[in-house]
């Protein structure tokens, strides 16, 4: 006789898990596939590396506006049109130059001022940056392609509060005088991070 | 708590899968764990320091294994079941299939009294804490004497705000660290800057 018994042994694949939930909140009314197409709209389209690299373009381009960038980040990148959640009460923005190398990571989860940077990169989740980055820096940077003069300082920020961190790249020395809007096209979101220079 | 999650300084793990064009998503369903945790926080249904808490929760082993959107997944459906919107029968129902959550949260806790107020240049120590709840100090700090550099505005304590308990909000530290001072004659030379709670520091004589 088969066995009439349900009982579940197996772990349901991840994508009926959220279907499972998706589903069961949408049958209470509280409208969350539509809420997911607004948020994945966003995630898409709106939380991007180019916002962070409109910031950078301006500051390399405006002295004021790098000193305001420097002072309040959050207050500068909202003359962008920019913003971050409520939660994300401070936005440091963290200045490289030929002698320093700032980097940042979350040791304990992921995160990231990912309005303004783009959400983060699949390594940055990961457990070997997590674990490494904040004690191995100058190998881990060279492994990832970074490899940084002996007297670079190197500074690493673990995000452990709700403040968040960008890094200002330098600007190369060749792209002196280009348009903003040009400048804006070379700033990659693993320079913000601070795991490449340009 | 001193979780799985905690992994800074941890030794043992291989080189970063790096890749320049890594992207953040790699399938659609990741995005609808996001966009659904997102409008899980709006909605007021629970806040980033439980949510954080929820991922620490998870046995190690789910932990280690899962993807970071599993783990999402995994807190998400583990704070709607603990908040009464959701049960597991029902999700279990639905996914046809076992639905592994995070293990129950141990007691939070409010501000530490006596904190302090500090400045800029100020040596601070982290105190010996061993916190059963949600905690924001990384274990690589705990003990170790750094420099202030700045603060921060008041942020919502995560070792209460994690627990719904009441407390002050706070502000952090800038608190820059030698990696010397961290792991001495085990780490490559760097200055690390951690934001740090000022109920988890106290004056370094």
């Amino acid at each position: 006789m088969p066995d009439q018994n349900p009982v579940i042994q197996r772990t349901a694949p991840v994508e009926r898990r959220v279907d499972a939930i998706q589903q069961a909140l949408d049958e209470r009314g509280m409208n969350a596939t539509d809420a997911v197409e607004e948020l994945t709209e966003l995630a898409e389209e709106h939380w991007i590396p180019q916002n962070g690299a409109r910031v950078v373009a301006r500051a390399w381009v405006d002295p004021e506006f790098r000193r305001r960038l420097l002072a309040n980040g959050r207050a500068a990148v909202a003359e962008l049109g920019l913003s971050m959640p409520k939660h994300h009460r401070h936005l440091v923005v963290l200045e490289n130059t030929p002698a320093v190398q700032n980097v940042i990571c979350c040791t304990q989860c992921s995160c990231t001022a990912f309005t303004i940077i783009g959400l983060p990169p699949d390594w940055y989740k990961d457990l070997e940056y997590r674990a490494r980055v904040v004690r191995e820096s100058r190998t881990v940077l060279k492994e990832m392609g970074l490899d940084l003069a002996p007297d670079v300082e190197i500074r690493v920020w673990d995000t452990t509060a709700d403040t968040r961190y960008m890094v200002l790249p330098e600007q190369p020395p060749e792209t002196i005088g280009w348009s903003e809007e040009k400048l804006a096209g070379i700033v990659t979101r693993d320079s913000m991070i601070g795991v490449a220079r340009l | 708590m001193d979780g799985m999650h905690d992994l800074g300084g941890r030794q043992g793990f291989g080189a970063v899968r790096y890749r320049p064009d890594a992207r953040a998503f790699h399938e659609a369903w990741e995005v609808r764990v996001n966009s659904l945790y997102a409008f899980a926080v709006r909605r007021g249904i629970f806040n980033m320091d439980e949510y954080r808490h929820a991922i620490e929760r998870m046995e190690p082993r789910h932990y280690l294994t899962a993807s970071y959107y599993e783990r999402s997944l995994t807190s998400l459906a583990t704070l709607l079941v603990e908040k009464g919107i959701l049960t597991r029968e029902e999700l279990e129902r639905r996914a046809q299939g076992l639905f592994p959550l995070a293990a129950p949260s141990a007691p939070g806790r409010s501000n530490v009294p006596t904190r302090e107020r500090f400045q800029p240049g100020d040596r601070v120590r982290v105190r010996d804490d061993y916190v059963p709840g949600h905690v924001r100090m990384p274990g690589y700090i705990r003990g170790k004497t750094g420099v202030v550099v700045s603060e921060s505005p008041a942020y919502p304590f995560p070792d209460a705000h994690a627990h719904a308990l009441a407390a002050q909000d706070e502000p952090t530290y800038d608190v820059r660290f030698r990696s010397e001072d961290l792991w001495p004659q085990s780490a490559d030379a760097a200055l690390v800057h951690v934001g740090v709670f000022q109920s988890y520091l106290e004056r370094a004589t």
